[in-house]
């Protein structure tokens, strides 16, 4: 009859759909979505320019977290960046944290090297070895201008 | 001059109150209105199956289009393998909900404004009204309620043939490789990205389809216009303003999510 | 109410209406007695389908009463204006059918959205009102595929299968051949009868109207300047009534001059 033939393009289109949208929330909406249990630490670095809320955090190149938010440290200027990590990775205290760029002038994300301390950080605990990000425009006026300076292009806080 | 300024602006402010009442009171009529599942079916008929072939063949080559702009764009800075993250963004948040809803608005909406405007011509609304039917109920409620399912099923159906689109521009034509290509849609597309998407897919459903219908179930309002060309004006309405709207209301709700 | 002998089933008091300022109906007084056959006739633009509209409160009055089976009927208030629409039909001059669905369909609708009876139950009252009006065998057909007549035929099917205590008729033979007319005041004559409901008609179609209904009113410029029985108004002398009634007898006069002074 016409009513059932009506139904089922109805439920085709329907789960063709439905289909669609699982592909995208699961497959691909999450791909960058944390699985599991996670905690915060902190950062500072001198410049955190380019670096945004939802920037990937890498460790050996693999995804491990990701940036929960940034703010000022109106005390000595600097910048604040929280990191939500996974519970499973236990980093020591002496781990490294460097803002580094996908490509020339592609997403800037957190790099974390691991350190070889015994003990590890706690939730909220702060990673003092930052390296900020390399400040690409600076670096490209001192090759035109002049000679590049790395040890000054690369800037390390304390 | 300024009597003619007042009186258009009195009627915008009339003519949006009434289009909120219109559409407040078509849902308050979806508690009363009988056998609803069956015509929401149909609804979703309407608007889903029937305009699936143009969602497919726009998404495509909404797809394609955006792989190779975007390709060319991106090889100037040697920064190809971002093709991935610069189609998926754009169909995710703007070009899927934007373009679904605009085809939706040609295909489905202009047809409602048109079967609406005919019924109010040869007065079969006003003998619903005699029988004690609800015609907000019967005529408007199921298709509100199929556009907020259809929408986002769509823009969904949309995103996804998009993607296929750009990786074949992408990688098959263009020569990306097809694994960074889809490993950087799924590292750009974030939850919040999809929230933003299938909340304007919604969003712009529910607005483009009740302004449609109170197009249609209108278009005896106009008093210039009479008859056939009373329809043909008001799917004309129909058309436009649901496009506006649909564009306005992508820029208010892109702002809140960026 | 109570004094009066005769139980009205519409009774109309003092109806206005207007529009852009233009009298249409001036102070209609009318009362419908229940189970009869009542037919208003008027020359065209008396204001005779607006006075039908308003009863059927397509267009709201601007003022006066109507009262429904003795009660009044507040058309501000949904409540009453439904249990109103639900136990009053309306047959459009244009028939107003839904050409998308089928005659079936079109005549099970108001049941489907108006009750809570069972799909089958639905199916089986919509057939039997198909069969009494001779159509079933177009069940599957769509409108436009029908008759004039057929479709007339339809929309009155549609208009009883509810049930109705009232059906109000707004021109059901406006452009009919005169044996199609005929058929319509019987097909009404005959489901009146069967179902006993009260019928409304509005018409300009005179000396049908005048065999097929139990009482007459004439409607001349928005008020009602006769009413009796169809042998009062054969009978009556006033102006209007016979000017409209011996319409024929005019044209002949009119004619008669013409000649002459062709001659």
């Amino acid at each position: 009859m016409k009513n059932t033939k009506l139904e089922l393009s109805v439920g085709i289109f329907v789960m063709l759909g439905i289909a669609a949208l699982a592909y995208l929330t699961i497959q691909v909406g999450t791909g960058s979505m944390l699985n599991g249990d996670t905690y915060l630490i902190e950062s500072r670095f001198a410049n955190a320019g380019g670096l945004h809320t939802g920037s990937t955090v890498l460790l050996a190149g693999v995804t491990v977290g990701r940036v929960e938010g940034i703010r000022m440290e109106p005390s000595d200027y600097s910048a604040i960046v929280t990191l939500r990590v996974l519970s499973t990775l236990r980093l020591p205290t002496d781990s490294m944290a460097s803002i580094k760029t996908t490509g020339l002038i592609g997403d800037k994300f957190i790099s974390l090297s691991p350190g070889a301390d015994d003990t590890y950080m706690a939730a909220g605990s702060r990673i003092t070895m930052t390296e900020s990000a390399v400040d690409i425009e600076s670096l490209i006026g001192k090759m035109a201008f002049g000679s590049v300076d790395k040890d000054k292009a690369q800037q390390e806080t304390k | 001059m300024f009597y003619w300024f007042g009186r258009q602006t009195l009627q915008v402010i009339f003519g949006i109150g009434d289009y909120s009442l219109f559409t407040v009171k078509a849902f308050c009529a979806l508690a009363k209105s009988k056998r609803l599942v069956r015509r929401i079916v149909s609804a979703v008929h309407e608007q889903g199956t029937v305009c699936l072939p143009v969602i497919l063949i726009v998404g495509l080559f909404t797809g394609l289009v955006l792989g190779l702009q975007g390709y060319h764009v991106l090889s100037r800075f040697g920064s190809q393998g971002l093709l991935g993250t610069l189609v998926s963004l754009s169909l995710v948040r703007e070009m899927g909900p934007v373009l679904a809803a605009l085809m939706l608005i040609g295909q489905a909406g202009s047809a409602l404004a048109a079967e609406l405007g005919i019924q109010r011509n040869t007065e079969q609304i006003v003998a619903l009204e005699t029988m004690g039917v609800n015609s907000h109920g019967y005529l408007v409620v199921p298709r509100l309620v199929a556009s907020l399912l259809v929408f986002p099923l769509q823009t969904a159906v949309f995103v996804v043939v998009g993607f296929w689109g750009g990786s074949l521009s992408g990688s098959l034509l263009l020569g990306v490789d097809s694994g960074v290509y889809w490993s950087a849609v799924q590292r750009a597309v974030e939850a919040q990205d999809m929230r933003e998407c299938f909340i304007k897919a919604a969003v712009f459903g529910v607005l483009s389809i009740s302004t449609c219908a109170y197009q249609g179930y209108h278009s005896d309002r106009n008093a210039s216009v009479m008859g056939a060309r009373a329809v043909s004006a008001s799917t004309t309405r129909a058309v436009v303003f649901s496009s506006i709207l649909v564009l306005v209301a992508d820029y208010i709700i892109s702002s809140f999510f960026v | 109410m109570g004094t009066s002998s005769q139980k009205f089933a519409i009774q109309v008091e003092g109806l206005h209406k207007a529009f852009n300022g233009k009298p249409v109906l001036t102070g209609v007084d009318l009362g419908v007695p229940s189970g009869s056959i009542f037919t208003v006739v008027g020359p065209s633009g008396a204001g005779k389908s607006v006075f039908l509209k308003c009863l059927a409160n397509i267009i709201p009055p601007d003022a006066g009463r109507i009262l429904f089976d003795g009660s009044e009927l507040a058309f501000g208030d949904r409540v009453s204006q439904l249990e109103f629409r639900r136990r009053c039909s309306f047959l459009f001059q244009s028939n107003a059918l839904f050409d998308s669905l089928t005659t079936l369909e079109n005549v099970a609708l108001p049941l489907e959205q108006t009750t809570s009876l069972p799909n089958k139950e639905i199916r089986k009252r919509s057939l039997e009102a198909l069969k009494q009006l001779e159509i079933d065998e177009y069940a599957g057909h769509y409108p436009a595929q029908l008759s004039g007549g057929m479709q007339k035929r339809l929309a009155l099917a549609r208009a009883i299968v509810t049930q109705p205590e009232l059906v109000l008729f707004d021109e059901p033979t406006a452009g009919l051949d005169p044996l199609r007319r005929n058929a319509v005041f019987a097909m009404i004559a005959k489901y009146q009868r069967q179902f006993g409901f009260t019928a409304l008609i509005v018409t300009h179609d005179v000396p049908e109207a005048l065999v097929a209904s139990d009482r007459v009113a004439l409607l001349n410029q928005g008020r009602i300047c006769f009413e009796g029985t169809p042998a009062e108004f054969s009978a009556s002398t006033h102006s209007v009534v016979s000017d409209f009634r011996d319409s024929a007898a005019a044209l002949q006069r009119e004619l008669a001059v013409i000649r002459t002074a062709d001659a």
